[in-house]
C-alpha cells in the first residue's frame, strides 16, 4: 500500500512497491493525461514532477514517489492557463498531440529554472522527448514565449 | 498512396455539386468529448446536426492523426453554412455506409486525400444544410427563398429586416425536403477557407483531455498485453503459463492467433504476467531465417536482372550518349508512432464495440465481423483521438488482438503493446535496391532514363486487386517524374518478396524513390558540369513540368540558392509531387565525418486551394522532420528472422537537439485542393544528400546517412 500525492490530492494504492509510477497514475488513479511511449525512459511521454524536478514516471517505482509532490499534465493549471499552455494554443504546437503532455512537463520544469532559456539550453532540457510529428520548431517558439508569459 | 491512380469518382469539383453523397445518416452519435445532446437536432444529411442549442456538430469519416482533419473538414462545411466556427463541435463518425470515402470506398485516412477527397462533399453538406434553413424560414416569413441570405448562423431577409438564429429554425428546416442540387460559394467569397482559425482540437490537448485509443476506459475493462512470435509467421509450440498465472493481478492466458494474451486488472500486471510465460516457437515459413545481408544481395540482383515494364516511352535502349549508372539501398523503416498500438474491444453475446486509434474504420469493423461472425449491424467502431498514424494504422492487427482476447476472456478488454512489440511488429516501409541508369547527351543533356526497382509489394497484401501485371505502383511511384521531360525513358518493378511484412509510410514509394531519384539527377548535374538548380530548370517538361518549376523556382528564392544562410554549411536541392501536390526542398547541411547536422530547411509547396494555411506550414514542418528521422539513422535489420531492434535507443529518430529551422512557402493557387500531410518527407533526404555531396565530394547512395557515409 502506498500513498500518493498527485496534484495536492492524496491517493491510497494497493499495488506492488516495484510497479511503475506511470501505471498507478494511468490505470490504477486513472489519470489518463500521463501518457505511455517506450517503458525505458527514452521518450519523455511520461515525464511529471517529483517535487517540481521531471521524472520519467515508466522507469520510476511507486515506492520512489511515496511521499513526494507529484505533478502531473492535469495539474498544471485547472483550465489551461499555465504560461506553457496558453504558449502551446499560440503556436498551435501539438499535431496528433499524444507526446505533447511529456513536453510540457518538461518545458515547465525548464521555466520554473529559467525564464528565458537559449536555445542551447531548450536543447539540453528538451531533447529527452520525441515528438514524431516533428512539431520541434514550434516547441522551441512556444517555450520562449511561454517564458515571457510567465 | 497515389491516389490518382485510383479510379476517380468523386463528384464534379466546384458549382452545382450532386448530392450523391449526402445521404441521411445516424442521428445521434456517442461523442468522445462529451457535450450534453440536445434534444432536437436537424439533421440534413450525414455529416451536419444543427443543434437547438446554437452549436451545430459536424461529423468527420476521418481520423486525427495529427494532420488536422479535426479542423479542416468542419471549416468546408461552416464555410458553407456561414456559421462562426466556435459553434463547430466535432464528431467521429461510427464505421457505416453514409460515411465511406468516395475514392477509397470505404472508410480510411491515408495518403493525403482526406482534404481533396472530402472538399465537395463537405462543402456541399454545408450547403444543402443551409438551403433547408432558409427554405424554412423562408416559409414562416412568407417571402421567396432566394430573397433571404446567411451571415453568422443566422438566415436574414434583407427586404423586411427580419432574422432568424439556425437554432431556432433547426425542428423547422427538419420538415424540409434536402436539396437534389445546391450552389456551392464561389471561392471569391470565402470568408473561413484560407484563414487559420484556432485548431478545434487544440484545447483538448494542450489540457490532456483528448481521448486516445490508449486512455479509453469502459466499465468492468480488463488489461493485456501479448507476446508475440520472435519471427514473421511463427507460432506456438508449447507454452508454459504457471509462472504468468502467479503474477499478482493476473487474470487470465489464452493464445491467440497473433501470440499469447495475458489479461490482468491493470497494464503493468499484464507485461510483468507476459514476461513470466514460457514460450517456444516453431515456423517453417520463407521469413524464419531471413537476414539482412542477404535481402539486399538478392534484391539486387532481381533489380539488375529482372522486373516487369512498368511505364516506357521512346528507345532507352537505341538513344546515344554518354552511360552513367548507380545503384541505391534503402532499409526497412519502422513507423514508430508516439501512441503504441493498442484497442479496446467488448465482446458480448450479440454484438461487439471497439475503440481503437484507428486509420480504418472499415477494416476494422470487418476484423471484428470474422472474428465474432456478426454482421456489419452488430460491430460498432468508436474512433478515438490517434496519437500519430503514419500509415502504421492503416493494418488493423491491433483490433484483431483485442476483439479476440475480449471473444475469449467474455470482457471488455484493452489491449497495449509495449514500444518493443511495436518495432518488432510493423508493416515496414518496405527495402528496396534501385539501379538507375542513365545516358548524357551533347550539352550534358538527358537523353536515356532507365529506374529499375526491386521492393517488397504492399498493395499485393493490401489492395490485391491494385496489383496489375506484375507491378506494384506504389513502388514505383515517383521513380520517373512526369515533370522532368526524358525522350526516352522506362521504368521496371520486380517483386522481391523475403517474408518481411510491409506496409504504407508517410509518403510510402516516394520516400524512398525520390531520394534515389532526385539524388541521381544531381548527379548527371555534377556530371554535366552543371548547377543543380539550372540542370532541373533546364530538364523539366514544359508543359507537364510548370508547377514544378515555379516551386523549385520560389525554394532556390526563398532559401537564396548559392548563399546558405548557416556558417559553413552546404546547400543541396530536390523537387517532388505527391498527392497531386508539388514541393521543392533546399537544405543546409554541415559534414563532419560520418555526422551530418542540418541547420536550416526551406520548402516550397503548391497544393492547390489552401484550407488551413497554418497547418499546411505544420505538416510541411512535421513531414520535413519525419523525413528527415527517416534518413539520418534508422533502419530495421533482420538477423536470423528476427528484427534487432527495440526500442528508441536503438531505433534513433530525430530530436529536438538535431531539429533544423524550417521555412515554409505556399504557393497561391486556385488549383483544387491536393495532398499536403506527406510533401515534405520525399524532398529532404536528397535534399540533404546533394547538400552533403556538394560538402564534401562524396555521394551517399545507400540510407541512413549515417551508414552511407561511413
Amino acid at each position: 500500500m502506498a500513498t500518493l500525492t498527485i496534484n495536492g490530492t492524496s491517493h491510497d494504492v494497493d499495488v506492488p512497491d516495484d510497479m511503475p509510477l506511470l501505471w498507478v497514475i494511468r490505470d490504477v488513479v486513472g489519470m489518463t493525461g500521463t501518457k505511455f511511449g517506450c517503458g525505458v525512459a527514452q521518450c519523455g511521454a511520461c515525464t511529471v514532477h517529483l517535487d517540481g524536478q521531471p521524472t520519467r514516471s515508466c522507469v520510476t517505482a511507486v515506492s520512489q514517489a511515496n511521499g513526494k509532490q507529484i505533478t502531473t499534465v492535469e495539474g498544471l493549471s485547472p483550465d489551461g492557463s499555465h504560461p506553457v499552455q496558453r504558449a502551446w494554443v499560440e503556436h498551435a504546437v501539438p499535431q496528433c498531440g499524444y507526446c505533447q503532455s511529456g513536453q510540457m512537463m518538461s518545458a515547465a520544469a525548464l521555466l520554473a529554472k529559467s525564464k528565458a532559456p537559449s536555445d542551447a539550453d531548450i536543447d539540453a532540457a528538451m531533447s529527452g522527448n520525441i515528438c514524431r510529428c516533428g512539431t520541434y520548431p514550434r516547441i522551441k517558439a512556444a517555450i520562449k514565449r511561454a517564458g515571457e508569459l510567465s | 498512396m497515389r491516389r490518382d491512380l485510383f479510379l476517380r469518382t468523386t463528384a464534379a469539383f466546384g458549382a452545382g455539386l450532386a448530392l450523391a453523397a449526402c445521404q441521411r445518416g445516424p442521428t445521434s452519435v456517442p461523442d468522445l468529448q462529451p457535450s450534453p445532446e440536445p434534444s432536437v437536432t436537424f439533421a440534413p444529411n450525414a455529416w451536419v446536426h444543427v443543434r437547438t442549442d446554437g452549436t451545430v456538430a459536424v461529423l468527420i469519416n476521418k481520423s486525427e492523426l495529427g494532420q488536422g482533419v479535426y479542423t479542416g473538414l468542419p471549416m468546408l462545411v461552416a464555410e458553407e453554412l456561414d456559421l462562426p466556427f466556435d459553434r463547430v463541435r466535432v464528431q467521429f463518425a461510427p464505421a457505416e455506409d453514409a460515411y465511406i470515402d468516395p475514392v477509397f470506398k470505404d472508410q480510411t485516412t491515408g495518403g493525403s486525400t482526406s482534404i481533396q477527397d472530402m472538399y465537395p462533399i463537405m462543402r456541399g453538406a454545408g450547403a444543402a444544410a443551409r438551403a433547408m434553413l432558409i427554405a424554412a424560414a423562408a416559409k414562416q416569413w412568407n417571402v421567396d427563398p432566394a430573397t433571404c441570405t446567411t451571415k453568422d448562423g443566422q438566415v436574414l431577409h434583407a427586404a423586411s429586416n427580419r432574422s432568424a438564429a439556425y437554432a431556432d429554425l433547426a425542428v423547422a428546416a427538419s420538415a424540409e425536403k434536402p436539396p437534389a442540387h445546391v450552389q456551392l460559394k464561389d471561392a471569391s467569397k470565402f470568408t473561413l477557407i484560407g484563414t487559420s482559425p484556432k485548431r478545434l482540437d487544440l484545447d483538448a490537448k494542450v489540457r490532456a483531455k483528448a481521448v486516445y485509443g490508449i486512455d479509453v476506459v469502459v466499465p468492468g475493462m480488463v488489461y493485456a498485453n501479448v507476446l508475440k512470435a520472435p519471427t514473421f509467421g511463427g507460432t506456438v509450440a508449447t507454452l508454459d503459463d504457471a509462472a504468468a498465472r502467479k503474477v499478482k493481478g493476473v487474470l487470465d492466458v489464452v493464445k491467440i492467433s497473433s501470440g499469447v494474451a495475458v489479461v490482468a486488472t491493470n497494464t503493468y500486471a499484464a507485461m510483468h504476467g507476459r514476461d513470466a510465460l514460457n514460450a517456444t516457437w516453431k515456423n517453417d515459413g520463407p521469413a524464419a531465417h531471413i537476414s539482412t545481408a542477404k535481402m539486399f544481395a538478392d534484391a539486387e540482383k532481381l533489380a539488375r536482372t529482372t522486373g516487369v515494364v512498368a511505364g516506357q516511352h521512346g528507345d532507352v535502349d537505341g538513344a546515344s550518349g554518354t552511360s552513367v549508372e548507380a545503384v541505391y539501398y534503402g532499409p526497412f523503416l519502422a513507423h514508430a508512432a508516439m501512441e503504441p498500438m493498442n484497442a479496446t474491444a467488448d465482446v458480448r453475446e450479440d454484438a461487439v464495440e471497439v475503440w481503437a486509434p484507428t486509420q480504418v474504420q472499415t477494416r476494422s469493423r470487418d476484423a471484428a465481423m470474422k472474428i465474432t461472425g456478426f454482421p456489419a449491424s452488430k460491430v460498432t467502431i468508436h474512433t478515438t483521438f490517434v496519437g500519430g498514424g503514419f500509415g502504421r494504422r492503416l493494418d488493423p492487427d491491433y483490433v484483431v488482438d483485442a476483439v479476440e482476447i475480449s471473444k475469449a476472456v467474455k470482457k471488455p478488454v484493452k489491449v497495449t503493446w509495449r514500444r518493443e512489440d511495436d518495432m518488432k511488429n510493423d508493416f515496414y516501409r518496405p527495402m528496396s535496391v534501385n539501379v538507375v541508369r542513365a545516358k548524357l547527351g551533347g550539352g550534358g543533356r538527358v537523353v536515356a532514363w532507365e529506374h529499375r526497382v526491386a521492393s517488397p509489394s504492399i498493395v499485393k497484401r493490401w489492395a490485391p486487386p491494385m496489383f496489375q501485371k506484375g507491378v506494384d505502383f506504389s513502388a514505383v511511384d515517383s521513380v520517373t517524374p512526369a515533370f522532368y521531360a526524358f525522350p526516352n525513358a522506362r521504368t521496371t518493378y520486380a517483386d522481391f518478396e523475403p517474408g518481411v511484412p510491409v506496409g504504407f509510410m508517410r509518403a510510402p514509394g516516394a520516400n524512398w524513390n525520390t531520394f534515389v531519384t532526385e539524388s541521381f539527377v544531381d548527379e548527371l548535374a555534377h556530371q554535366a558540369g552543371k548547377d543543380p538548380l539550372a540542370f532541373r530548370l533546364a530538364l523539366l517538361d514544359p508543359k507537364k513540368g510548370a508547377r514544378a518549376r515555379s516551386v523549385l523556382q520560389m525554394a532556390a528564392d526563398r532559401a537564396g540558392w548559392g548563399h546558405p544562410k548557416a556558417p559553413g554549411a552546404s546547400q543541396g536541392i530536390a523537387l517532388c509531387d505527391w498527392g497531386g501536390s508539388l514541393g521543392a526542398l533546399v537544405a543546409e547541411v554541415t559534414v563532419n565525418g560520418k555526422d551530418v547536422t542540418v541547420h536550416r530547411a526551406v520548402m516550397a509547396a503548391d497544393c492547390g486551394v489552401v484550407v488551413h494555411p497554418d497547418i499546411v506550414a505544420a505538416q510541411l514542418e512535421g513531414a520535413i522532420n519525419y523525413g528527415i528521422a527517416m534518413a539520418m539513422t534508422a533502419k530495421i535489420t533482420f538477423t536470423d528472422g528476427k528484427v534487432d531492434q527495440n526500442n528508441f535507443y536503438d531505433y534513433t529518430v530525430l530530436r529536438m537537439k538535431d531539429a533544423p529551422v524550417i521555412e515554409t512557402h505556399i504557393v497561391k493557387s486556385t488549383e483544387k485542393p491536393s495532398g499536403i500531410g506527406e510533401l515534405g518527407t520525399p524532398p529532404i533526404a536528397p535534399a540533404i544528400a546533394n547538400a552533403i555531396f556538394k560538402a564534401t565530394g562524396k555521394r551517399v547512395r545507400r540510407l541512413p546517412f549515417s551508414e552511407g557515409l561511413a
